[in-house]
């Protein structure tokens, strides 16, 4: 069989343009976006879906914080105060700013959006395995995400965003727009399990001549771990929620007691996705940390293999602790193994930390706003991650459980973890993607109002749910009040730098200055294609010469050497034969 | 170049699948054969994911209510039909292994006959599930949850799981049945397609994946058949 190139197939013409040039008028070019197979224009329109749902759910999330500004108090006279939505709303806010955050925004933002883009790029390819089958996966995460805003838009599910029942099934007639949010969530699924199974085929089979597993940049460890993830656990979702649905259309009565039912079986089942789920949501960060520390640190990643191992060993763990999120409702030998099997995750978790800090070790640390955020993923990730062994330990858990200390913890991770990633990754692939160079002040100004903002709305919290405030009520007692307030004004900030951001971005669009090819000095492949990249990524199908993070041995592709000098080669190694000879 | 097996006289001329040529991003037809079939192996294991939920559910529930689960399963499933729609199954996979070798050898006709027989196997298995048990179930009322009014025949009192039962029945065998239904709907997509000669010796990756998903869709059946219909 003869191998061919893209000439031989009868695409003439386009393919050496960037992939952002307009194919004609605007409705040719709305057309094109639109049945576009191209792994690249699928990124950008999954980066603007979840930056969408990214900014409803933050809407959810102000307007939660906006009620717990004050205590609702009623007075001798029956006057209440302080007093924005009454509680039932108030439940239906926090259950869609966190379906909405999970299910829309976290859990596609890192791997379908800067995933898409960037992993053919970086080992190579011209496009993902199954590129019909990557715009399906858009259409359907649009399709489900509209179902699930149907429950919001039909005033809304009250349930928190993990559906338990039976107050999810039972209530009568209260809130069956859980059935939207539900099916919703079951076709995300797919959308989900469609970009796993191609990202995992593509990794397998589509990498650059020369490029073996260990020459892959860790980016593409972590995006290949968190494939498997989402292959293997969604279904358990899918199964659960489908099952959810029928639950409350039929009344089948698996999670209902009165029918025989468990409602355990409900926690087991959901947990069983869930918990794997926020590695879904980690570890794609944990590999944007890995670029951001090697890049603008010119540092080989120290303990490469550790890193890319500690992914995978994350992945295989992540299927084992979905019992610590039942601590309180299953057997007390099953929680005691379930206790001990979540301290395991730590280890994988703190190999990475470690690695990033020896890494940055004696580094040319370039303070921009990419850095930055990636020093402040190191700081917030390990109070995130750190917290978790709290939760993890079975008495300690008794007490904090419930309380606004898992929600710190977990926002901790999530927001710390995950999106504090998210938004370094944007910063340090956005020349890339554009092709313009953002503002460097204005994103140094977003990220300090961000970092400030982030920690001042989610640090009280701890000290909160410690005192014992529990979770999701839509008022409190005096004594919590001046947490509350922080957490909120936090908010306000975190909004602040957010808007920063999104000036800075649309003004990079708008005015920003034409980026190089590579703008930081980068070794992985997506540095040799053009900024942005042409339709077929690379001019000719590139040959591997040297590892993502050789930063000693290689001056980088479109660079100018008299930038990146290389270290004099080391004495001792040419010493060394001329000893062995005597 | 390999000499092309030609059995029958319909394959005079350049047929379809010699011309097939992979996508652009591919480096060559074998590649993207690899990877297709990968990618389907994956997507049956996720397929295994989904049902493994009910299977679980089924063995939390039978060894909550040992008694209902071997009282229920006589009473409301004939073992009959479930074994007819088993050897119909299996006949079924025969039917589509035979149709990829057609392919394989170039044997265009027993290619659509094969695939014929296997979509007939699938509707006939829908045909006795829906004729046999849905319907005369619906009538009596054994349905479950709340619209469960059966009140029981030749003696047999209802226990109060006997609904929950009757909801993993339910359950479990409609997304089954969905499942052979989407593959019904492939096997005649694969059956038009083997109509215009696209698949052959050197192009059958949707045929065999297609395949694949039935083979799966057959599998979860054996499974089911004994758990629902023989295990009292």
């Amino acid at each position: 069989m003869t191998t061919t190139t893209a000439h031989d197939n009868g695409h003439h013409g386009h393919h050496d343009v960037s992939y952002l040039k307009p194919k004609g008028g605007a409705l040719v070019t709305i057309w094109d976006w639109m049945t576009t197979i191209d792994h690249k224009k699928i990124g950008v329109m999954y980066l603007f879906a979840t930056l969408l749902a990214f900014f409803v759910g933050g809407v959810f999330a102000l307007l939660v914080r906006a009620e717990l500004l004050f205590p609702t108090v009623t007075n001798a006279a029956g006057d209440v105060t302080g007093q924005i939505f009454d509680p039932s709303t108030y439940n239906r806010l926090f259950t869609l700013h966190g379906a909405v955050m999970v299910f829309l925004f976290i859990i596609p933002s890192t791997p379908a959006a800067l995933g898409n883009f960037l992993l053919p790029l970086m080992i190579g390819a011209k496009d993902v395995a199954f590129p019909r089958l990557n715009l399906l996966s858009w259409y359907v995460y649009v399709f489900g995400s509209v179902v699930a805003l149907i429950a919001i838009g039909l005033s809304g599910v009250d349930t928190g965003w993990t559906f338990y029942t039976p107050y999810s099934t039972s209530t009568e007639g209260e809130h069956w727009q859980v059935v939207f949010m539900t099916l919703g969530v079951f076709i995300l699924g797919f959308s989900s399990i469609f970009t796993g199974m191609n990202f995992v085929v593509t990794v397998h089979k589509l990498r650059a001549p020369g490029m073996g597993w260990f020459d892959m940049p860790l980016f593409v460890w972590a995006i290949y771990a968190t494939a498997i993830i989402q292959v293997l656990a969604t279904p358990v979702l899918g199964v659960t929620v489908l099952l959810l649905t029928l639950e409350r259309v039929f009344q089948i009565g698996f999670f209902d007691p009165a029918l025989g039912g468990d409602p355990v079986l409900y926690q087991h089942f959901f947990w069983f996705y869930s918990h794997p789920a926020v590695y879904i949501m980690i570890l794609p960060g944990m590999g944007i940390m890995s670029e951001l520390v090697g890049v603008h640190a010119r540092k080989k990643i120290f303990g490469y293999r550790a890193v890319a191992f500690s992914s995978m060993g994350i992945a295989a763990i992540s299927f084992i602790v979905w019992g610590h999120h039942l601590f309180t409702s299953e057997g007390e030998l099953v929680s005691a193994i379930f206790s001990f099997l979540t301290f395991l995750v730590a280890i994988p978790s703190a190999i990475k930390v470690f690695n990033w800090v020896a890494t940055l070790y004696k580094g040319s640390i370039a303070i921009n706003t990419p850095m930055c955020y990636a020093l402040a993923f190191l700081f917030t990730f390990s109070i995130g991650g750190l917290t978790g062994i709290y939760l993890g330990a079975l008495a300690v858990d008794l007490h904090l459980h419930d309380t606004y200390f898992i929600v710190a913890h977990f926002h901790y991770v999530m927001m710390g973890g995950a999106v504090i990633a998210f938004l370094g990754g944007i910063h340090h692939w956005w020349p890339k993607m554009f092709g313009k160079m953002y503002d460097e002040r204005a994103g140094l100004l977003g990220f300090t109002l961000v970092f400030i903002g982030f920690n001042l709305t989610f640090f009280p919290q701890f000290l909160m749910g410690a005192n014992g405030m529990p979770r999701r009520y839509a008022t409190y007692v005096a004594d919590y009040e001046p947490f509350h307030q922080a957490s909120t004004i936090g908010s306000w900030i975190l909004l602040a730098g957010f808007l920063v951001h999104l000036g800075a971005f649309i003004h990079s669009l708008v005015a920003g200055k034409p980026a190089p090819a590579n703008p930081w000095g980068g070794l992985s492949l997506e540095w040799e294609a053009e900024s942005p990249p042409i339709e077929h990524n690379f001019a000719h199908e590139p040959v591997i010469h040297h590892g993502p993070y050789d930063f000693d041995d290689v001056v980088p592709p479109h660079c100018d050497p008299a930038d990146y000098p290389l270290p004099e080669p080391i004495e001792s190694d040419s010493v060394a034969p001329g000893k062995h000879a005597h | 170049m390999t000499t092309i097996p030609a059995h029958d006289n319909e394959n005079a001329g350049a047929a379809n699948w010699e011309r097939y040529r992979h996508q652009p991003h591919w480096r060559n037809n074998q590649d993207e054969y690899d990877a297709a079939k990968f990618g389907m192996w994956l997507f049956l294991s996720t397929e295994l994911l989904l049902f493994s939920g009910m299977f679980v559910a089924y063995t939390i529930f039978r060894i909550m209510h040992t008694e209902t689960w071997g009282n229920a399963s006589h009473h409301y499933l004939d073992w009959r039909i479930g074994a007819i729609n088993t050897v119909v199954l299996l006949i079924s996979s025969w039917t589509m292994v035979m149709a990829i070798r057609s392919a394989q050898v170039n044997h265009q006709r027993a290619l659509r006959f094969h695939l014929v027989v296997t979509i007939l196997c699938g509707l006939f298995f829908l045909g006795a599930k829906v004729g046999f048990e849905y319907l005369p179930k619906l009538a009596k009322g054994e349905v479950p949850g709340s619209a469960f009014d059966y009140i029981g025949s030749h003696g047999y009192v209802p226990s109060d799981y006997d609904p929950l039962f009757l909801g993993l029945y339910w359950v479990a065998t409609a997304i089954h049945g969905s499942h052979v239904l989407i593959g019904v709907g492939l096997l005649t997509w694969c059956l038009l397609r083997a109509g215009k000669k696209h698949f052959g010796p050197k192009h059958f990756t949707a045929l065999e994946n297609v395949g694949l998903f039935w083979h799966l869709v057959d599998l979860i059946w054996i499974f089911l058949f004994p758990l629902l219909y023989l295990v009292g």
